[in-house]
């Protein structure tokens, strides 16, 4: 858009380190879900080498929302729920940047779970990163969109009665083209998820399991077999003909995936959902270019013909 | 139309119905004959029927003909705020010199319907001529005030367009019959049709011009006299005139100023302005996304800003306290931002297609803790593009949100003005992707911020964080004491430094006199008009008019001083405490107690009349309390 024309050509970078990369020490309490999260996305960027002044962190309000304090990148801590359409600007408006979100379950789901629904529908070229501890812990234990029936927080202290949210299903069900999960006890999986998402054309969302030390403890331990649980993968259909590859799963196909969806608590973890669907980047160029063609080159001609029109 | 016609209309006060030719003669006895052409320089033409009758198209060619004709037009309209039916009025006020409103009575009223003749009625002038279908209408000639001319408007359209249009085709034989009446040019107003008509199908354009000629080939000349406008004289170096709504004016002014993203979600009276930049920004490489909700859409904006450009959200009083909460983040990260709102009444969903300024203390105030932001208000249709530049301009070299309030009878009205010279105005719309060098701040005290966008390289490799947490000179989160003053006191003091650089607001009559009456926004007309109509009497009345709500530009006191009375003239509440949302802000700030207030809430725009009879009641008791 606008912006590649002007944007000046930058030498090829010496190779992003983590060191490059880090910024504040993280603020979170020792032991939680996120610091390993952040130390993927390291990982993600080191591998990658992008160009350290196209990377942009953005993030709401929470715990895991402080994520773009500690990236040494150009990073953007706005307000609670909003950091997906904020990134939509930055996207549209800048093909060259590589938008990255972060936020937790109360943001994504909760506060902000309308931009959810519709940059799912728009296909906005982003990857969002949100570190599900299904509590609020920013606020000190209260209950979220992804906490269980049945546990106790401050503002249920008789156990959750609201039904949570299932967030593959809603993602799917509203359009994203990307659509993983899995825990922060997996570093190795996480740092694939978060690759394969960040190379996606379109709006991919990575569903991290992080737990909350603090105020829910040891709840994700059925899903790490460090701690007597079991981390059930998704063996995806990889065409090769063979008998065993018919059972495996097809990342296009929508019913499949929600039926992995509605498995028990842990559930499965990878890539649930994956299709190719014109991003809403590409759709809007296609417009510009198109009356772009039919216009003046020079924006004072373009206005000075409008005012014409009004003569 | 000017007095000296009005002797003409009462002394031939009368009806007639040409259904029934007779009647004519036998009303118009000796009068029917060798009518005179006369020149008038000023008329107020009211056309009142229901929503779906396309008045406003008829409205619209009126204005932009007089806009191509050199000549000043106003309109004002209302719609209801249901989709479809509903009474409506278009009102166009044409004239030889400055038209400054709308026009407190019609000259002219052309009334479709017998709600639309009872509602409008009083609206007409003595001596003034009511135009009606009479296929609908009843007037009541018992009334001896006005003149009255009844013309089958609904069968005449049927009968020349074959019957097959039923009724649709009638505001355009109204337009022929107002050409006729007013020597209005046919080749022009043919010309107009084809634009307006010429992309749609030929059968649609043809059914125009066959209303149009039948309305125009009707005898009206022959029971009424017919008007010429005076000729106006161009200035010789004067640009042509073009003819718009503030809405459009807003939307090409952002353009102008550099705008070139935006984001929004639709509501009435605002939503024009995002159509509008929907449909022209990709033109110009840009974009504007319509949102899901109102927090997104200012979100994008800001999210726009970040990335470097010069962006937009707007909407009207509801969406905008929706806004509040990122417009604070706007203050506290310092990222530009421009947001318009297109005020309406309220409070809540209030009264969306009428007019009323009391978004005043919402754009100066709105949002929880100390969030300085500019407010500007545009006092005309022209300026709604001229204000919508330094805007920009202001949101840029501040870097901080900017309002801009406009209003509902801005938005629908049109005027013709003089075409501006983009070749000076236009904004270079380019961010600034420079490398920026090492050490870089986001947030040096002392300093305006000015972000580093994604993208830009930072020689050091030390990025820099934009964030709504209270933050150090780089931007790190901090809850210290002596920072949060000292970042407070940054982001205020970057309006302090704007009112230096503010112009104080021009004064409309003498510097010193009895009475200085102040304005903001939409009411400029009116307030300018009772001026000189006060002064033209012999009283001593001045006005001034703030383009600049906030910051005030520094010196106003001294202007106050000049005056014995200071009235600020405005849409809104007087408040528990008496006084409108600008008198409560000026009294605080200057302490001034002859700053009193003249309010109104009736959801209309400011007669003159109305502005004097305040003032006076003012004045005495004013005088009263002493």
């Amino acid at each position: 858009m606008l912006a590649d024309a002007m944007a000046p050509a930058l030498p090829q970078q010496e190779k992003l380190t983590k060191k490059k990369l880090t910024a504040d020490h993280p603020t979170w309490c020792p032991g939680c879900g996120d610091y390993s999260v952040l130390s993927s996305f390291y990982k993600v960027l080191e591998r990658n080498n992008l160009p350290h002044e196209n990377i942009v962190a953005i993030a709401g309000i929470g715990c895991s929302s402080r994520f773009p304090y500690f990236v040494n990148a150009h990073g953007v801590h706005f307000v609670h729920g909003r950091a997906v359409p904020f990134a939509t600007g930055v996207s549209l408006s800048r093909s060259d940047i590589h938008v990255f979100v972060f936020g937790g379950d109360g943001d994504g789901y909760s506060i902000g779970g309308n931009h959810l629904d519709h940059c799912a529908r728009k296909n906005v070229n982003m990857l969002y990163v949100i570190m599900d501890n299904q509590v609020y812990g920013l606020t000190k234990k209260q209950t979220s969109p992804t906490s269980p029936v049945g546990y106790k927080s401050k503002t249920d202290p008789a156990g959750a009665i609201d039904r949570p949210v299932n967030p593959m299903k809603k993602l799917i069900a509203n359009g994203a083209t990307f659509v993983a999960r899995t825990c922060a006890s997996n570093p190795a999986h996480m740092i694939d998820m978060m690759e394969r998402g960040m190379k996606h054309n379109g709006f991919a969302v990575v569903e991290v399991l992080s737990e909350c030390v603090q105020f829910y403890s040891n709840a994700f331990d059925a899903a790490n077999p460090r701690r007597g649980g079991v981390f059930k993968l998704i063996e995806e259909k990889t065409h090769d003909g063979t008998s065993e590859d018919e059972n495996r799963h097809d990342v296009t196909d929508e019913q499949a995936a929600y039926k992995l969806a509605d498995q028990p608590f842990p559930g499965v973890f990878g890539v649930f959902f994956k299709v190719d669907r014109p991003t809403k980047n590409q759709l809007e160029q296609k417009w510009i270019d198109s009356l772009r063609a039919k216009n003046d080159p020079s924006d004072l001609d373009i206005l000075r013909k409008t005012f014409d029109r009004l003569k | 139309m000017t007095e000296k016609n009005i002797s003409d209309f009462t002394s031939c006060a009368g009806h007639a119905d040409i259904n029934d030719l007779s009647s004519i003669t036998g009303n118009l006895e000796g009068q029917n004959t060798a009518r005179r052409q006369q020149f008038i320089n000023d008329a107020v033409i009211r056309i009142a029927g229901n929503s779906q009758d396309g008045i406003q198209a008829v409205g619209g060619f009126l204005a932009r003909l007089a806009g191509r004709s050199a000549q000043d037009v106003m309109t004002y309209m209302t719609i209801p705020s249901t989709i479809s039916g509903g009474p409506s009025i278009f009102q166009v006020r044409i004239g030889s010199g400055e038209v400054l409103s709308a026009g407190d009575e019609a000259d002219f009223l052309v009334a479709f319907y017998q709600h639309s003749y009872k509602d409008h009625i009083g609206f007409l002038k003595k001596g003034g001529t009511l135009l009606y279908d009479s296929d609908h209408v009843q007037p009541d000639f018992t009334d001896k005030g006005h003149f009255y001319i009844g013309v089958p408007m609904t069968g005449l359209t049927v009968e020349a367009l074959g019957g097959t249009a039923k009724d649709k085709g009638k505001n355009i034989f109204l337009l022929g019959l107002l050409a006729k009446i007013f020597d209005l040019s046919v080749p022009k107003i043919e010309k107009l049709m084809e634009e307006r008509f010429g992309k749609k199908d030929p059968s649609v354009a043809n059914n125009a011009l066959m209303a149009f000629h039948a309305g125009y080939a009707y005898p009206v000349g022959n029971v009424i006299d017919l008007y010429q406008f005076e000729k106006t004289e161009k200035k010789p170096d004067a640009r042509p005139q073009v003819t718009m709504d503030g809405n459009q004016a807003l939307a090409y002014g952002l353009i102008a100023g550099g705008v070139r993203y935006g984001a929004a979600y639709p509501i009435t009276p605002w939503t024009s302005i995002m159509e509008i930049l929907r449909a022209e920004l990709p033109k110009y490489g840009g974009l504007f996304v319509q949102c899901e909700d109102e927090l997104a859409s200012v979100a994008m904006a800001l999210g726009y800003a970040f990335a470097g450009h010069t962006a937009v959200t707007g909407s009207s009083g509801p969406g905008i306290s929706l806004k509040t909460e990122a417009i604070g983040w706007a203050s506290m990260a310092e990222i530009p931002l421009l947001i318009v709102n297109v005020q309406r009444g309220g409070p809540s969903t209030g009264l969306p297609t009428h007019v009323e300024q009391s978004d005043l203390n919402q754009a100066i105030f709105g949002g929880h803790g100390d969030s300085p932001r500019v407010v500007l208000a545009p006092k005309t249709v022209e300026d709604c593009f001229y204000i919508a530049i330094e805007a920009a301009r202001i949101a840029r070299q501040y870097s901080t949100p900017v309002f801009i309030l406009s209003d509902a009878s801005l938005a629908t009205r049109i005027e013709a003005f003089e075409e501006p010279d983009l070749s000076i105005l236009m904004a270079d719309p380019r961010p600034d992707f420079s490398p920026r060098p090492a050490g870089f701040k986001p947030y040096t005290l002392g300093q305006i911020t000015h972000h580093a966008p994604p993208g830009v390289k930072i020689t050091d490799g030390q990025y820099p964080l934009v964030t709504g947490l209270e933050h150090d000179e780089l931007g790190h989160p901090t809850g210290n004491p002596k920072l949060h003053l000292a970042m407070t006191a940054k982001r205020r003091d970057k309006l302090r430094q704007l009112a230096n650089e503010l112009p104080l607001p021009e004064i409309h009559g003498p510097g010193e006199g009895n009475i200085l009456l102040v304005g903001w926004g939409s009411t400029y007309g009116p307030i300018r008009e009772a001026v000189d109509k006060a002064r033209s009497g012999g009283d001593s009345v001045s006005s001034i008019h703030l383009r600049h709500v906030h910051p005030l530009p520094v010196g106003i006191e001294t202007i106050f001083e000049g005056f014995n009375h200071v009235f600020v003239v405005e849409m809104n509440d007087e408040g528990v405490y008496g006084y409108g949302q600008l008198a409560a802000i000026l009294r605080a700030r200057y302490c001034n107690p002859k700053i009193q207030s003249i309010t109104k809430t009736d959801g209309l725009t400011y007669k003159v009349r109305e502005i004097l009879d305040r003032t006076t009641v003012h004045l005495n008791s004013a005088f009263a309390k002493r």
